[in-house]
């Protein structure tokens, strides 16, 4: 059964008022696009949950989306600060969850895994696991000896951006993997958006690239270009520019508003936007092409 | 001899400490470079893993993110970032973690999280990412930092991750097979662990007195009887680190 549909009738079937989302991709292959039909729909009061933030979350965060914000690394990637989300939360404006990244993704895996909390070693810090209350400790049956536990995570909403899928679901994912499988499975609905759609031929012709199956999937939308200023793993680069030029602009609560207005509410849609950043901006982020060597599966 | 910036001091010093076949966590910026010149002198064999779940990278240009593209076009391998800290970090499989934060300790403890009360901060710092498990897993860490005092308080406000707590003692105790941090490398010297797991000053670069260090840390510095000055780095190691960062992003 195909399951396409536009990123718009997705995020208003499957993202409501309240609702934990996990917008996915350490770096990589983040649904930019998604956020920004969010901030468009107007969705309020959700909690946020990624390991790191990125300016996906500080943009929803200053469209006044949020309420709370699980993470484990607040940070512009190469840059520096997430000034919006940093003063939102210094101003005690925005619940929080603060994990290492290791604690985060644990979270994913026990909710991706149907576990009920994921045991961790220890760190011998233990300041972070004083600070959140979620952190426990528990004795190891076997040795004795006690171990780490965080709670599964089960977000309402995982949102995910593929290199291709079928229409169906069945996703290809290649480069940076970080925790879309995880964020997949352990959430209740999955918005898969995709570069490409393809025939499920092509999906069958290399199954070990699948990472998400049809059946964990909600939602398959066709959104070429989603994760700029992020990127896409052999499709276009990271657009480092933007992320130094998004320092300034969320200098001053005036000229983040000014560009939500441009580049969120301005835009119907992610085609929209793509025209608008420009043909310059699409040259310099376009990619050679570098093929893998093809792999036999055998015909049997 | 050609003059060097203290970011291309501290990065040769870094690349030195790493032996050949290391298989070493690196981040950004001067980790990455470090590593990446000790590739290309001692180290030909050093393996880069980043916590995104990339191993074995050969970056082609200099990555300007810890999940660079580039970080994965010819690299070896890729997998989540679970089996990256699991697989790879706590079963024993990387030798080198490099660390850093707003604030390192006498005992070596690094804060990442915040200035101040956890809940009311001066300041609210990036947060841990993945060095809390790093520092307590990495069989050996070094930091790499500009050596200022207020970096170098007596007692952090956060321990993000683990240097020896209050004594190495307290570290064993808590069952991590991680090393903890063996070189913290600035622009002034070396501090190393003792065996009470305080960082002493070990080694000084030339030009540099003890009263220099001493001014720019937060606690009564011990000094190693047997304190070494450290050989300035060579023009070749100058001239393949800047071909490593030829916009000066990071060495600047």
């Amino acid at each position: 059964m195909s399951k396409l549909c536009t990123l718009k009738e997705a995020i208003a079937q499957h993202v409501h008022d309240g609702d934990c989302v996990y917008a996915a991709g350490f770096t990589h292959l983040i649904p930019f696009a998604a956020g920004h039909e969010i901030i468009r729909q107007g969705r309020k009061d959700l909690t946020l949950a990624r390991a790191t933030p990125d300016l996906i979350y500080d943009q929803m965060v200053a469209a006044g989306c949020a309420k709370k914000l699980i993470y484990s690394y607040i940070g512009n990637p190469g840059v520096g600060s997430l000034r919006i989300i940093r003063s939102e939360l210094e101003a005690g404006r925005l619940e929080f969850e603060e994990y290492s990244h290791f604690g985060m993704i644990s979270r994913l895996q026990a909710g991706a895994s149907g576990l009920p909390f994921m045991p961790m070693n220890q760190t011998a810090a233990t300041d972070l696991e004083k600070a959140n209350p979620l952190y426990r400790r528990v004795t190891d049956p076997y040795s004795g000896r006690e171990v780490v536990v965080v709670p599964a995570l089960i977000p309402d909403v995982a949102i995910i951006h593929v290199q291709r899928c079928d229409e169906r679901g069945n996703a290809h994912i290649w480069g940076i993997i970080g925790e879309q499988k995880e964020a997949a499975f352990a959430a209740k609905r999955v918005i898969l958006t995709a570069e490409e759609i393809v025939p499920e031929e092509v999906i069958r012709s290399d199954p070990n690239r699948t990472l998400i199956p049809e059946f964990v999937v909600s939602a398959v939308c066709h959104v070429p270009y989603c994760s700029h200023p992020s990127y896409t793993q052999g499709y276009y680069d990271r657009d480092n520019d933007f992320y130094l030029e998004w320092d300034k602009i969320s200098e001053t609560p005036e000229s983040v508003q000014a560009w939500l207005q441009e580049w969120v509410y301005g835009v119907a849609d992610r085609e929209e936007y793509w025209k608008k950043v420009g043909e310059e901006t699409h040259r310099r982020l376009s990619v050679a092409p570098l093929y893998a060597a093809p792999v036999n599966y055998g015909e049997y | 001899m050609t003059t060097f910036t203290a970011s291309e001091l501290m990065t040769v010093h870094a690349a030195r400490l790493l032996r050949d076949g290391d298989v070493v966590f690196v981040g950004v910026g001067l980790p990455n470079l470090a590593c990446n010149l000790a590739r290309r002198t001692h180290a030909p064999n050093l393996v880069m893993i980043y916590e995104a779940g990339v191993i074995g990278a050969r970056p082609a240009r200099l990555p300007l993110s810890i999940g660079d593209p580039t970080l994965v076009t010819r690299a070896t391998s890729v997998c989540s970032m679970y089996d990256i800290f699991t697989l790879y970090l706590q079963r024993g499989n990387v030798d080198v973690g490099f660390l850093g934060g707003a604030q390192i300790d006498r005992f070596g403890n690094i804060n990442a999280t915040v200035i101040g009360d956890y809940n009311h901060p001066k300041v609210r710092l990036p947060g841990s990412g993945g060095s809390m498990e790093i520092a307590g897993w990495a069989n050996r860490c070094y930091i790499i930092t500009p050596h200022q005092k207020r970096r170098f308080p007596e007692k952090v406000d956060f321990a993000t991750s683990a240097g020896f707590l209050n004594g190495r003692a307290a570290r064993d105790a808590s069952g991590v097979r991680g090393g903890g941090p063996q070189v913290v490398v600035t622009n002034l010297g070396f501090l190393e662990p003792d065996e009470t797991g305080e960082l002493i000053l070990t080694a000084i670069h030339p030009g540099v007195t003890v009263e220099d260090v001493q001014a720019n840390t937060g606690w009564a510095l011990k000094t190693a009887a047997d304190l070494r000055i450290t050989a300035p780095p060579s023009d070749d190691e100058l001239r393949l680190l800047r071909e490593l960062d030829p916009q000066n992003i990071y060495l600047k």
